[in-house]
């Protein structure tokens, strides 16, 4: 039955509009120094400190690839309230993953993974939640190395945004026009026998490693 | 033919023949391309952009120049504050810097009120703003934080809005034709940023500065001053001055732009960055391509304001 698909079309246009958005604000440009635009299915995992990262990061994708790439987020968040339920529901398609522990009924595991079987690429933070420290990364959690585990064949693509927090800090509604660079690292993936800790702490310095090779960024 | 028009049919002139000066080069000299002739053609084929951009908003007039420097002042403000140390506590006035000063300076020179532009910023945004920041409590590098403010406003919005304010000067025997010194005057500055580069390429050898910008030469300083001044005074029927006027105004404003650009490379050396941005392909960001207006278009608008209103 042939039926007009509304939903892919307004996430479609509402992913371009943001796109536009995002890149008349911060005039943002992907930059990629170890890996290429590619149809592949990726995980593009990012350091997080404001709202508006992955708007910034699924805007440096092309919009085919755009199209395949839904983020990952908190669904005690995004679950809040019906503007954010549509949002994140209807328009921007997140993969919503419970946080907390105890009170969950679906294991954010099996939500990813379902995902990840339907042909889709993700947006991943690995630190879990946004980080309101001045240090420039938090401590990944667990979830990429599961990530990794079930599913070597997706690539892990290191991306390091640079300024969006300070273009939109947390509790800010209206941003603040900031030059904005996504830098796209080297893929990583994880080796025969390496463990949990050891594969943690290397994705993070890869992710770290991006950061040097920015410039202009104060501290 | 209007002045304009003249204007405009010059300047295409001067494209096509840089255009076909670089095609021709591209395609005598070994291949792969050396570096500095990939620029040069990335930099003529931009030159081609702004020229168009600036072509439409004189066809609007003095509303579509005054909007297009608006915009300039947008995207070098947002450049500049880039560069700068920002802390989460300057969320508010930093919002204001973008949504009300360079809104509100822009709408004062529209409305030609000079007494109240030409102190907005120095006077009242200077009070203002560091009073903001300091109700708001956060007094870490409170004082690099709030020069930091001063000196970008100061920079990408009170002296670029100096550029259409040309338009508000009332010179005797110069009715109407305020659009026409805006012309003068980024064309003898951009003109002479141009020619500094050709003669800098062709005879640069002495360095003016190496700690600030390798690139800057006497040769490059003398030959294209000299020659930016001569191109003012052959476009002097763009202004209410006789070419002997016009030539000394154009060395001028060229010798304030080179100050400029000076000034704007000591920044970016100071912040480890190359460019300021990348708006502009094969120049870099909109305040490289404007850091000599910037220090030419006060003095200029000053001097024509004491000498001939």
């Amino acid at each position: 039955m042939l039926t007009f698909d509304h939903k892919a079309l307004s996430q479609s246009l509402f992913g371009a509009f943001l796109a536009g958005l995002s890149r008349a604000i911060t005039g943002v440009i992907p930059i990629w120094v170890g890996s290429a635009p590619s149809e592949r299915q990726r995980i593009y995992f990012a350091n997080h400190a404001s709202h508006g990262d992955f708007i910034l990061l699924s805007s440096c994708l092309r919009p085919e690839d755009r199209a395949r790439t839904r983020a990952v987020a908190g669904a005690d968040y995004w679950r809040k309230g019906r503007l954010r339920r549509f949002l994140s529901g209807y328009l921007l398609r997140t993969v919503l993953v419970e946080r907390n522990w105890v009170e969950r009924s679906q294991d954010p595991m099996a939500v990813m993974l379902d995902a990840l079987e339907r042909g889709e690429s993700l947006i991943f933070f690995p630190e879990g939640t946004r980080n309101m420290t001045e240090e420039p990364i938090l401590r990944f959690r667990s979830g990429l190395y599961n990530l990794a585990a079930a599913r070597p064949d997706v690539e892990l693509v290191p991306c390091w945004i640079e300024n969006m927090s300070r273009v939109l800090p947390k509790g800010a509604f209206l941003p603040v026009p900031l030059l904005c660079r996504v830098i796209f690292g080297a893929p990583i993936a994880l080796t025969p026998g390496e463990d949990r800790k050891d594969f943690l702490h290397r994705a993070q310095n890869a992710l770290l490693g991006l950061r040097s090779q920015t410039n202009g960024e104060q501290e | 033919m209007s002045e304009m028009s003249r204007l405009f049919v010059g300047l295409m002139a001067v494209l096509v023949t840089a255009s076909l000066v670089a095609g021709i080069l591209s395609w005598r000299s070994p291949k792969p391309l050396s570096s500095t002739l990939v620029n040069l053609n990335v930099r003529i084929r931009a030159w081609w952009v702004m020229i168009a951009a600036m072509s439409i908003a004189f066809l609007f007039g003095e509303g579509g120049v005054i909007i297009l420097f608006a915009l300039v002042s947008f995207a070098a403000l947002r450049e500049y504050v880039t560069l700068t140390h920002t802390r989460r506590s300057d969320h508010w006035v930093l919002l204001g810097m973008f949504l009300v000063i360079v809104p509100l300076q822009y709408y004062l020179v529209w409305i030609d009120w000079y007494g109240l532009y030409s102190i907005f910023i120095p006077v009242y945004c200077f009070l203002a703003m560091p009073a903001l920041t300091a109700l708001w409590g956060d007094t870490s590098r409170f004082l690099e934080r709030i020069s930091e403010q001063q000196w970008g406003i100061m920079l990408s919005v009170y002296c670029i809005s100096h550029v259409p304010a040309l338009v508000t000067l009332d010179i005797p025997g110069n009715n109407g034709r305020g659009l026409l010194l805006i012309a003068f005057l980024i064309a003898t500055v951009q003109g002479s940023d141009v020619l500094q580069y050709i003669f800098g390429k062709l005879f640069g050898k002495h360095r003016i500065s190496p700690n600030v910008s390798p690139s800057k030469t006497w040769e490059g300083l003398i030959g294209g001053i000299l020659s930016a001044s001569l191109l003012g005074a052959g476009l002097f029927w763009l202004t209410p001055f006789s070419p002997v006027e016009a030539g000394a105004l154009a060395a001028l404003a060229c010798i304030m732009g080179f100050l400029g650009g000076l000034v704007a490379s000591a920044i970016k050396r100071d912040r480890g960055v190359k460019d300021w941005g990348h708006m502009i392909e094969g120049h870099g960001g909109m305040l490289d391509r404007t850091d000599s207006l910037v220090f030419a278009a006060p003095v200029f608008f000053h001097i024509i304001r004491y000498a001939w209103t």
